[in-house]
């Protein structure tokens, strides 16, 4: 489960085609983005209309569709400045593609330093796509790529191009093949969906008719773990997404809020068999292998460090819902959050520096970011109703959340420091609990 | 002439004596010898005999059967009674049953101690679970709207356990009592003001 099968590989090269630029990126280390607050600059970016190399009127259409989709996901991310195409100096009609072409002046001049140029034809269902990125001011190529597949399949062309821009500039691949499962409260029952990372193409995930609630994905995106009161009482169902089937955790009491172990065919959850509310480690079989929190009151909602060796809970231990880490080697305990008479829903950043959580205060609920060390308490939303439910991105960029601002709670994101707050998607009824999934290019 | 006075003395005495003998089935039988000596001149008698003792059973006959009558009476009037009783028994089960489904038990905010108020009305299922002895119940754990999903289960479990905890102390076979919590996920009332929030944060209990 945890391999990329051959036939897999073959499909992903089948869609996308010949790679045929591998030019190397820079000799010299250049800092795109700036790691303290990446989002405090935005990289002013151009991205013209492509050009129509195919000279009719579906590639007409493309060349305007998918230079718009670039914009959209590069601009998803928080880092980009998509910028105005009014305030453009080349030539829409004629657009220069390659390095030899292009006069950099025209951007530099109004202020982009990237450039995304394109050429697509089109020919029946299928299309060859031709993508780069340029540093204008270094009038140079950073990355470019050829794919040639259907143009049904544009999206995965598209995300596949952006992970390489993300890449470049980052060493990270960015967020392009995730998901976010959520629960969505259909005809008044909370069943979970699962949409694609930017809100595209939501699906219903459970059809139990019944409350189902905290997805959450295994490290390899294969299983999905979730609370559900189809059986008649909160049960804990762990879930091979491809081939539905799994085993159900059904004890006496509640069996709640799954986490996966990084890399791991484990997770914690809150079982309160015992007639107390603790948190244990199960085999993906569900199986207990041991107890992780030993005392008396509610131990609820775990999430774990990267590294699998430290795991963030909620405790009401010393008489209000705080968080707590638990180092899973020493098995020593030490408490978080010490501001606020209620901190739940705690989410580790899969950097391992940070801890989302939520605060509710005043009657309000706002989410908050806390070093690990404890240090560097940030506030992400204020007077915008109630806020819940964080969930950072796999590269630890962005953070989707729960937010009642419009009426009834929708899912929005966030970069990790709180700015560029839009919401996600919008079904009929409530959304609640996203979470984010891994990276992984999933067929 | 004084001859003739004697005898019918005599059959003055036998007469009535042959009335008393024929009254009863057996003694006639027994009687019959004796009657036969006279049964010349008493075949008139006889026969008037024979029409009184038929109207004599005829008349215990329909004694009997008004006896019966009667008591058949009695016994549909008592099978009324009884249908009539425990159709009003069914009635009181029934508004007991409503009763006890109908008052939940109210907690502070995050807290799953039992209130003052709480022990009146778990002393009220006590009672009914003590009466209606075959009764097993679900008792569901809820809360408020605010706070957060996940500790809210945790909280509504919690108070479910605490209410079942104290009827087992009060004697209360737990193998009749089962827990579920539903967290804020079932309100009572939607609204989002104190009163609505204290009335969503209960224990409900339902009669399986």
């Amino acid at each position: 489960m945890f391999k990329l099968t051959t036939v897999k590989i073959l499909r992903i090269m089948c869609l996308v085609g010949v790679i045929i630029f591998s030019l190397p990126v820079w000799a010299e280390e250049y800092e795109y983005i700036d790691i303290s607050n990446p989002f405090l600059r935005k990289i002013p970016t151009a991205i013209p209309l492509f050009k129509n190399a195919s000279a009719n009127m579906k590639g007409r259409d493309l060349a305007v569709e998918l230079a718009d989709s670039v914009s959209k996901t590069l601009e998803f991310t928080g880092y980009f400045e998509i910028m105005d195409r009014d305030a453009f100096l080349a030539d829409p009609h004629d657009p220069k593609i390659t390095t030899a072409e292009i006069n950099f002046r025209n951007w530099t001049v109004i202020g982009s330093e990237l450039l995304v140029t394109g050429a697509v034809s089109a020919e029946e269902e299928y299309m060859e796509l031709e993508l780069r990125l340029f540093d204008a001011f270094q009038a140079k190529l950073i990355v470019g790529k050829r794919y040639r597949g259907r143009i049904s399949n544009q999206r995965q062309i598209i995300h596949r191009f952006c992970a390489e821009v993300m890449y470049h500039l980052t060493g990270n691949r960015g967020v392009f093949n995730s998901q976010i499962a959520f629960a969505s409260a259909r005809n008044g029952v909370k069943e979970i969906f699962i949409s694609a990372f930017d809100g595209y193409n939501p699906r219903q995930f459970t059809t139990n008719n019944d409350i189902s609630l905290f997805p959450a994905w295994s490290s390899d995106a294969q299983w999905m773990a979730y609370t559900s009161y189809v059986g008649g009482k909160p049960d804990l169902y762990i879930r091979n997404i491809k081939e539905n089937s799994g085993t159900v955790v059904s004890r006496k009491g509640i069996a709640i809020t799954p986490a996966w172990v990084p890399d791991k065919f484990e997770l914690a959850a809150t079982l309160s068999f015992s007639g107390d509310q603790e948190i244990y480690l199960l085999t993906g079989r569900g199986k207990i292998i041991k107890r992780l929190t030993q005392s008396r009151g509610i131990d609820v909602e775990p999430t774990w460090s990267p590294d699998g060796k430290k795991m963030a809970f909620v405790s009401k231990r010393s008489g209000t819902p705080q968080i707590y880490i638990k180092n899973t080697v020493s098995n020593r305990v030490r408490r978080l959050t010490y501001e606020g008479r209620y901190n739940t829903q705690p989410n580790w950043s899969p950097k391992g520096d940070k801890i989302a959580f939520s605060t509710m205060q005043m009657g309000r609920i706002d989410i908050f970011t806390i070093g690990v060390d404890g240090k560097d308490l940030r506030r992400l939303t204020e007077d915008q109703g109630d806020n819940e439910a964080p969930c950072w991105s796999p590269d630890g960029s962005l953070i989707a959340f729960s937010s009642n601002r419009e009426g009834i709670p929708k899912i929005y994101v966030m970069t990790a420091f709180g700015t560029d707050q839009r919401r996600l998607l919008s079904l009929p009824g409530a959304q609640t609990s996203p979470k984010w999934s891994p990276n992984i290019i999933n067929k | 002439m004084r001859k003739k006075l004697w005898i019918y003395l005599a059959l003055l005495v036998v007469i009535p004596g042959l009335m008393f003998t024929v009254s009863c089935a057996k003694k006639v039988t027994q009687a019959e010898p004796s009657a036969e000596e006279t049964a010349a001149e008493a075949e008139p008698e006889v026969d008037n005999a024979a029409r009184i003792a038929e109207e004599k059973a005829a008349q215990e006959e329909a004694a009997r059967q008004w006896e019966m009558a009667s008591e058949e009476d009695v016994q549909d009037q008592a099978a009324a009674e009884a249908a009539a009783k425990e159709q009003e028994m069914q009635q009181d089960l029934a508004a007991a049953k409503m009763m006890f489904e109908n008052e939940d038990l109210y907690f502070d905010f995050d807290s799953s101690a039992l209130q003052p108020m709480a022990r009146e009305v778990l002393q009220r299922k006590a009672d009914y679970l003590f009466e209606v002895v075959d009764a097993s119940i679900i008792l569901e754990g809820h809360c408020d709207e605010r706070g957060t999903e996940a500790y809210n289960i945790a909280l509504g479990d919690r108070r479910a356990e605490s209410a079942k905890a104290f009827l087992v102390d009060m004697g209360i076979d737990p193998a009749r009592m089962t827990t579920i919590s539903y967290g804020e996920e079932r309100p009572v009332d939607p609204a989002s003001n104190q009163e609505a929030w204290a009335k969503n944060r209960r224990v409900h209990f339902v009669i399986e």
